[in-house]
């Protein structure tokens, strides 16, 4: 299939969409000296911490690095379990 | 005069930092500024054949710096133009033969004698990209729409902010128009938005420079080709005129691009 009817189709990611989704990846990651095996480490480390106090579901928690402007965030989403439960009882 | 004193920059290698430096310098000195270049790049020395004055060549930076001349006898005027100058880097000498200390001092001693001083300075984080930055008022970040150049960009960005020695500009150089149209290109905004910083220019991809730069004579040195009109614009920019940009990665059809290249009197803006 020739190049323009893949992208007429919308079968292929235009490769300028993969250059920018992949240099926001690399670039949270230069711009922190965070590694992604780093990350992982902090998070398991803060789970742990939390856990001491309150009970939590470890699978749902989401910690991820994000960017505003020039300027870098770390994002905890941490779902405590009571209140999950008094909701769906 | 309190000249300002701006380093020209990018990290990576080949994205025309040099071809910048010496397009702004010539931009400038014919709006009627004094310029002086100072090429950083020691040992690697280009801006002197970029700017075709290699054959002009008596002292170079670390003559100065080691005082075996005055700065005077170190710039290199360029006869085409009233009053631009350059002094070039060393070709042979070691090249931590000059220190951030020396390049400050330099530009103290240059600064009420002209309008502008450029540096050029050498790719890398090293020593002569840090003798480049010490004096700078304002950096300009020269990078190319490719993910190598975006990401060393975005590392110099972040040297030059916790160095406070912005403000940092971006000129988005070498932009291929038909790349860019249909998605294989990262255009301004998506470049924009990734290093989130401030534009000051984009200078499309045109074979005008190459031909040039095979002469040694810069294509700002008249506004006739695409490249040339583009650095005309970041230089009256950097004079503080509002200066739209080019519009060049549009997907405007032919009928509205063609309305527009009227509108703007033949040029492409």
């Amino acid at each position: 299939m020739s190049n323009w009817l893949e992208q007429l189709l919308g079968k292929k990611t235009k490769s300028a969409d993969q250059a920018k989704e992949r240099l926001k990846l690399v670039l949270i990651h230069d711009r922190t000296d965070l590694s992604p095996a780093l990350l992982d480490n902090l998070k398991n480390e803060l789970l742990a911490v939390i856990s001491k106090h309150v009970e939590i579901d470890p699978g749902a928690v989401v910690i991820n690095l994000t960017q505003d402007g020039r300027e870098q965030r770390l994002v905890a989403d941490i779902p405590l379990k009571s209140a999950r439960r008094s909701r769906s009882g | 005069m309190v000249a300002k004193v701006v380093t020209v920059t990018s990290g990576k290698g080949g994205v025309g930092k040099t071809t910048t430096t010496a397009n702004l310098a010539v931009a400038l000195a014919t709006l009627g500024q004094k310029v002086v270049c100072i090429d950083a790049d020691i040992g690697l020395r280009n801006l002197d054949v970029v700017l075709g004055l290699e054959n002009r060549i008596v002292y170079d930076l670390v003559d100065v710096v080691e005082g075996r001349c005055r700065l005077r006898q170190a710039m290199i005027r360029d006869k085409r133009l009233p009053e631009l100058y350059l002094i070039p880097a060393a070709q042979t000498r070691d090249k931590n033969a000059v220190s951030p200390s020396d390049m400050s001092r330099l530009c103290e001693e240059l600064r009420p004698e002209v309008d502008w001083i450029f540096i050029d300075s050498p790719a890398g984080i090293e020593r002569g990209f840090r003798n480049a930055l010490a004096p700078a008022d304002m950096v300009l970040v020269v990078t190319n729409p490719e993910v190598s150049a975006v990401r060393d960009a975005d590392r110099i960005i972040g040297i030059v902010e916790a160095e406070e020695k912005g403000p940092v500009r971006l000129i988005l150089n070498r932009v291929n128009p038909n790349l860019t149209r249909r998605g294989d290109m990262l255009n301004a905004e998506d470049v924009l938005e990734l290093l989130a910083v401030e534009l000051i220019g984009i200078v499309p991809e045109d074979e005008n420079v190459i031909i040039s730069t095979n002469k040694g004579q810069p294509v700002a040195l008249d506004g006739k080709s695409r490249a040339g009109l583009a650095f005309q614009n970041i230089a009256r920019r950097l004079m503080g005129e509002n200066v739209p940009f080019l519009n060049l990665d549009s997907g405007d059809g032919f009928l509205k691009r063609l309305t527009r290249l009227f509108r703007s009197g033949g040029t492409m803006g």
